[in-house]
């Protein structure tokens, strides 16, 4: 059994007791541990079910490589699924959960499915579900969404808050294990601004347990040594907890750090999402250790050789009384001498080697250690834990030699370097024969904007295991003990028969098997990638951190290619899963987005405005009065306005300054009118078009002075067509005099619209806006009631209107204004839905209504806004193309139903026959649609099929129902044809 | 009448974070020779250089782009301001614009002010890149912002008006989540 001992453990505080519950068990463990070395320490070996199989699954790594230890933690506002226990700093009150299993960990129902493994081979559900089709979407993908997956989703909306942070430095170390100090040691003694992060709660790394001598001092002391004289130089920052999370382009580089997982009661942010600028990137992010491929390598109590070290030197726990040492290198004896040291009993180490001689071989074989060279395991015995070991020879197919009672069994495989950092951005990898691992290919670094190589990898990352050659390469010294090579094992036995090749786990988390990558190489999958697909090897949380090469050799001896030759699957960022929360930042509830206010919201607020997004804006869609449904509210605004005097908040309208002596012939590009001709004083309205020919934005222009021009845009337009100026003059037109603001925000602007329009305006008083002084399509600056105000005579409703811009800090000001003095003529604010139907009544065009990107002018019939005369504008050739040409291209008309009722947005008119597909054909779409308050019907805008031509044609609409709708082609202008209403 | 306000109604601080007000600007496009001559008569400041901003009293000038100005005044300044400009600069091809209602101008103070913004904002802000004078156009979280440092240790960020209160929100947000200790 796995129990906490007497004495030792560097991180514990034993002093400090912490209770912490499993699947609400009550336990204990001590401030310092992990929830896996408290988890061990209480004999808890069996910690979840594996995913497809649901075979019962222990502890195997100490660290960020742990595939099996994945717990829902938390609960409610703080639950959290997949959490790995090896990275779980214990906290008092910690609850966590297993995962995966039904309906109790102990006794699992879906453990089924390991009796039917030979049934669940690789592929199996592509195979199986594939047929019949219909199946997939209703029984086979919800049960198996049931059955299958790890942690559980969160319900609650999560407690905690987030943050980003920038930073731009010259040296970013990542990894705080010797070969990081002594990386950030030499660039901070350099004078360069460093940043060095570490993943753990610990400096030190492997070297802190290992305990080798770094320049003739004990390990540790070299590190607080180092530690200090980082510490007081005030151009190096340190921060543990802090994980390199993806290295991008440009020495862009996200991490992740983790503030108060520990102490969830703490003020400030739980995670910090790190946005880094790096003139160069040092990864010094360690290796990690392969586990051996072997029948029953899965059952609890089997663990990496190193992680067994790890949590007795560094927890006082051991994971059992007696041990088993198999391995292929002379690292694994270290953890035989830890164990020893411990008091614990080592029965034998079983090294897969011939011969192995060395000095940690020797000291093993000193402290009276077994060795039993030339040997593996055949199988392990136990199911729910490790029970005892049977021993073959390496060389055969598995005849016992000889049987082992133990509880705990210490593999290790070798080491592979954690490449992943480097590899992000494109850095390349070397195969290393003598050590059997890839290694970063200095030749082949990721390379900057420069030319040269941003990343370099240190340490253990860099392929360098041994302390002397690490510390050699940082210009310092180091003393460990030789170490003999090692002797790749890929297969044990490696003539194992297909039955202990079927119980050898290569991916733990995935329940992937050495005879499921040997299955998938047969049925010809020869890509590593498409390997992993089809087997699931290295896929889900861990990303195959202890499977993948280990997986890639069983795939290169099962296709007679050398490993190098199959090479690795593509290593993506987060190194490690990071919170969700973290991504976002600050940016949630109120802070999720920008939400752009016009000078007159907060009086929209306290109204009743209904809001709808237009862009970031919010616009008011109808001001709901108390008692009143939205469709009675939008009648109202319509009947008011077209009646008596409704005031519209029009601030949102872009407004373009476009000056300078080339201004009119820029502008006589950009629209496909003519603008320079424009008598200073009027104002015209305007289409753009893209250089593709298709409408992208109309509006208002108004000659202000010889070279001034004011260009409306849309709402949505503003930005947009302010950036599309600048485009054309910067990089196109360059030499052309022509300056652009946009001065959106700078105005308040409120359209005053009806019969009383000017009623109001002249009881305001300060200019004159007579019919004949300013009239209809002409602008005048003036006050009005004591306002500054620019006034244009212009209207989007039909109705006589007057759109007024003024400061946008007294905006508030005149609006309160408009409504006081307003009220004896009726005046009523209007929304964004009466505006739309007031224009749509009028048969004026919205752009995204009418348009959608694929719409060019002449097909609004909108030929009467295009010059002629000109050579040219944006757009023109492409409108000569024979498509944008071609008579057949749907036209605008309006649209009656006969029936009276209203045209669902977006039906399509149903034309003769069926089209290649047997859809029937289609001959027009209805673009906008509206019940009118003005005609008391149903009206609607449509593009139809030689549409002008067929006025009086009835024409059919489906419906989502499945029947039809008559409408009648009528004329688009469905109110005041003649135009009389505008002047009042 | 004090009908004139500013979109954050002079909020009341937060965490160090408070309106400062209505300010006239002026946005003034053309060559910078051309405009430096007005620009300061108009100010007082000397002509800032590449990312930067030169005080005077209530008035400045900061360095927008290599062909903009933005020139700071008091807000019942500007017409006046943009007459002068308007007639220095007769014949001179260049834009002026009144933007002052268009902006919010927000403060921040505090030991972390440096870090309140390092949190939302993608420039250097490490003390050996970003001190006194200099003004960066930037972002902060999602919206474009510009931002000074004056010598007595406090931010001034300029928003657009529209987006003052996310910028507020999100600049005491940042102060209240604390300090990063990073500078």
């Amino acid at each position: 059994m796995s129990t906490r001992l007497a004495t030792g453990g560097r991180l514990l505080d034993r002093s400090k007791p912490l209770k912490f519950s499993f699947n609400g068990k009550h336990l204990r463990g001590v401030q310092g541990d992990t929830l896996a070395s408290a988890l061990l320490a209480n004999d808890q070996m069996l910690v979840g079910r594996s995913f497809k199989y649901h075979r019962p699954r222990g502890i195997v790594a100490a660290g960020a490589e742990e595939p099996n230890g994945l717990v829902n933690l938390g609960a409610g506002a703080r639950f959290e699924p997949n959490q790995r226990a090896t990275t779980t700093e214990l906290f008092d009150g910690l609850q966590a959960q297993s995962q995966n299993h039904w309906p109790s960990l102990e006794f699992d129902v879906g453990a089924i499915n390991s009796r039917l493994s030979r049934f669940l081979p690789a592929g199996f559900y592509y195979k199986m579900f594939i047929h019949p089709r219909s199946f997939w979407k209703h029984i086979y993908e919800p049960f198996i969404r049931q059955s299958a997956g790890l942690g559980k989703a969160p319900k609650d909306r999560d407690a905690d808050g987030y943050e980003h942070f920038h930073a731009q430095v010259d040296v970013l170390v990542i990894g705080g294990g010797i070969a990081g100090l002594a990386a950030a040691l030499r660039a901070g003694r350099a004078g360069k601004r460093v940043l060095l992060v570490e993943q753990t709660a610990d400096w030190g790394g492997r070297a802190a347990v290992d305990a080798p001598v770094i320049e003739g001092i004990p390990a540790q002391d070299w590190i607080n040594t180092t530690l200090q004289a980082l510490e007081s130089m005030t151009n190096v920052s340190l921060r543990l907890c802090c994980m390199g999370a993806g290295v991008y382009d440009h020495g862009y580089v996200l991490a992740y750090e983790r503030l108060t997982d520990a102490t969830p009661q703490a003020d400030g942010p739980r995670h910090r999402l790190w946005r880094i600028r790096a003139g160069h990137v040092i990864t010094a992010t360690g290796a990690i250790e392969r586990p051996l491929s072997f029948a029953g390598n899965d059952i609890p109590g089997v663990m990496l050789a190193s992680a067994l070290r790890d949590y007795v030197v560094n927890f006082g726990v051991s994971a059992g009384d007696r041990t088993v040492i198999v391995t292929n290198i002379d690292d694994a004896y270290r953890t035989a001498i830890a164990l020893r040291g411990a008091g614990l009993v080592v029965p034998a180490i079983l090294d897969a080697r011939p011969a192995p001689d060395g000095p940690l071989i020797r000291a093993a074989r000193d402290l009276g250690i077994r060795v039993m060279t030339g040997t593996g395991i055949a199988k392990v015995k136990g199911g729910k834990r490790v029970t005892g070991v049977a021993i073959c020879a390496q060389a055969g197919e598995g005849a016992v030699l000889e049987e082992i009672a133990c509880d705990a069994i210490a593999m290790s495989g070798g080491w592979s370097p954690v490449v992943h950092l480097w590899s992000h951005c494109g850095g390349k990898l070397v195969w290393d024969d003598a050590q059997a691992m890839f290694r970063p290919d200095p030749a082949r670094p990721p390379l900057g904007a420069d030319g040269a190589g941003f990343v370099t990898a240190v340490g253990a990352a860099n392929g360098d295991l041994r302390t002397s050659v690490i510390m050699a390469a940082a210009g310092l010294t180091g003393e460990d003990a030789d170490e003999a090579p090692l002797q790749p094992v890929w297969l044990m036995p490696q003539g194992a028969s297909y039955k202990l090749r079927s119980k050898m786990w290569l991916d733990y988390q995935n329940d992937v098997k050495v005879s499921d990558v040997q299955l998938a190489a047969q049925e010809g999958y020869e890509s590593v990638e498409h390997a992993k697909r089809y087997t699931t090897l290295g896929m889900a949380t861990d990303q195959g951190k202890l499977s993948n090469i280990n997986g890639l050799a069983v795939l290169s001896n099962a296709l007679s290619v050398t490993i190098p030759q199959v090479g690795t699957t593509t290593f993506r960022p987060p190194y490690t899963p990071i919170s969700m929360g973290a991504i976002g930042g600050s940016a949630r509830d109120d802070l999720f987005q920008p939400v752009r206010k016009t000078p007159l919201h907060g009086w929209h607020e306290g109204n009743g405005a209904e809001f709808e997004p237009v862009g970031q804006w919010r616009r008011p869609y109808a001001f709901v009065r108390p008692g009143e449904a939205m469709h009675d509210a939008v009648t109202r605004e319509v009947n008011n306005t077209r009646q008596a005097l409704g005031l519209l908040d029009a601030s949102t309208l872009g407004k373009l300054i476009v000056k300078g002596p080339d201004a009119g012939r820029f502008l006589d590009m950009l629209y496909t009118g003519v603008m320079s001709s424009l008598p200073v004083g009027k104002c015209r309205y305007g289409l753009m078009c893209t250089e593709n020919g298709f409408l992208t934005d109309d509006g208002v222009v108004a000659r202000i002075s010889d070279d001034v021009w004011l260009c409306h845009t849309t709402t949505g337009g503003a930005d947009r067509i302010h950036a599309h100026m600048e485009d054309w003059l910067q990089c196109e037109w360059w030499d052309w005099q022509v300056y652009v603001a946009n001065v959106t925000e700078q105005f308040a602007q409120v359209a005053v619209v009806g019969p009383n329009a000017r009623r109001l305006l002249e009881k305001l008083g300060g200019m004159d806006v007579s019919k004949d002084t300013l009239p209809f399509m002409h602008w005048a600056d003036g006050t009005l009631g004591g306002f500054n105000a620019r006034v244009y005579r212009i209207s989007f409703s039909g109705e006589l209107s007057y759109e007024i811009a003024v400061p946008a800090s007294q905006g508030r000001a005149f609006w309160d204004m408009l409504l006081d003095q307003g009220a004896e003529f009726g005046a009523m604010p209007y929304g964004t839905e009466a505006l739309h139907i007031l224009r749509a009544e009028k048969g004026f065009i919205m752009i995204g209504d009418e348009t959608d990107g694929t719409v060019i002018p002449q097909d609004l019939n909108l030929g009467w806004a295009i010059s002629k005369k000109k050579d040219d504008y944006l757009g023109k050739r492409a409108q000569e193309r024979p498509h944008m040409a071609d008579p057949n291209r749907w036209k605008l008309v309006g649209l009656e139903t006969l029936d009276g009722s209203v045209i669902p947005d977006g039906a399509y008119a149903v034309g003769e026959g069926r089209n290649a597909n047997g859809q029937k054909n289609t001959i027009g779409r209805v673009t906008s649609t509206y019940y009118s308050p003005t005609l008391g019907r149903g009206i609607a805008m449509g593009l139809v099929l030689h549409g002008p031509n067929r006025m009086g044609e009835v024409i059919e609409f489906a419906k989502l129902d499945g029947s039809m709708l008559k409408a009648k082609i009528v004329d688009q202008v469905f109110y005041d044809k003649a135009g009389d209403k505008q002047d009042g | 009448m004090d009908r004139p306000v500013s979109a954050l109604h002079r909020a009341t601080a937060q965490h160090g974070v408070r309106d400062l007000g209505l300010r006239g600007m002026i946005t003034l496009r053309g060559e910078m020779a051309a405009m430096a001559g007005i620009c300061v008569d108009l100010t007082g400041a000397a002509m800032p250089g590449m990312g930067r901003i030169e005080q005077a009293g209530d008035k400045a000038l900061a360095w927008m782009s290599p062909d903009e100005v933005l020139i700071m005044v008091p807000h019942d300044a500007v017409s006046e301001a943009l007459a002068r400009i308007a007639a220095a600069l007769n014949g001179t091809h260049h834009l002026a614009a009144d933007v002052s209602d268009a902006r919010a101008l927000i403060g921040v103070t505090g030991p972390d002010a440096r870090e309140v913004f390092a949190k939302l904002a993608p420039a250097d802000l490490h003390p050996a890149s970003f001190g006194p004078g200099q003004f960066r156009r930037s972002r902060l979280g999602q919206v474009a912002a510009a931002f000074w440092l004056d010598a007595d240790g406090q931010f001034s960020v300029i928003c657009f008006r529209s987006v003052a209160d996310y910028t507020f929100a999100l600049l005491a947000q940042s102060a209240l989540d604390g300090p990063v200790d990073f500078f």
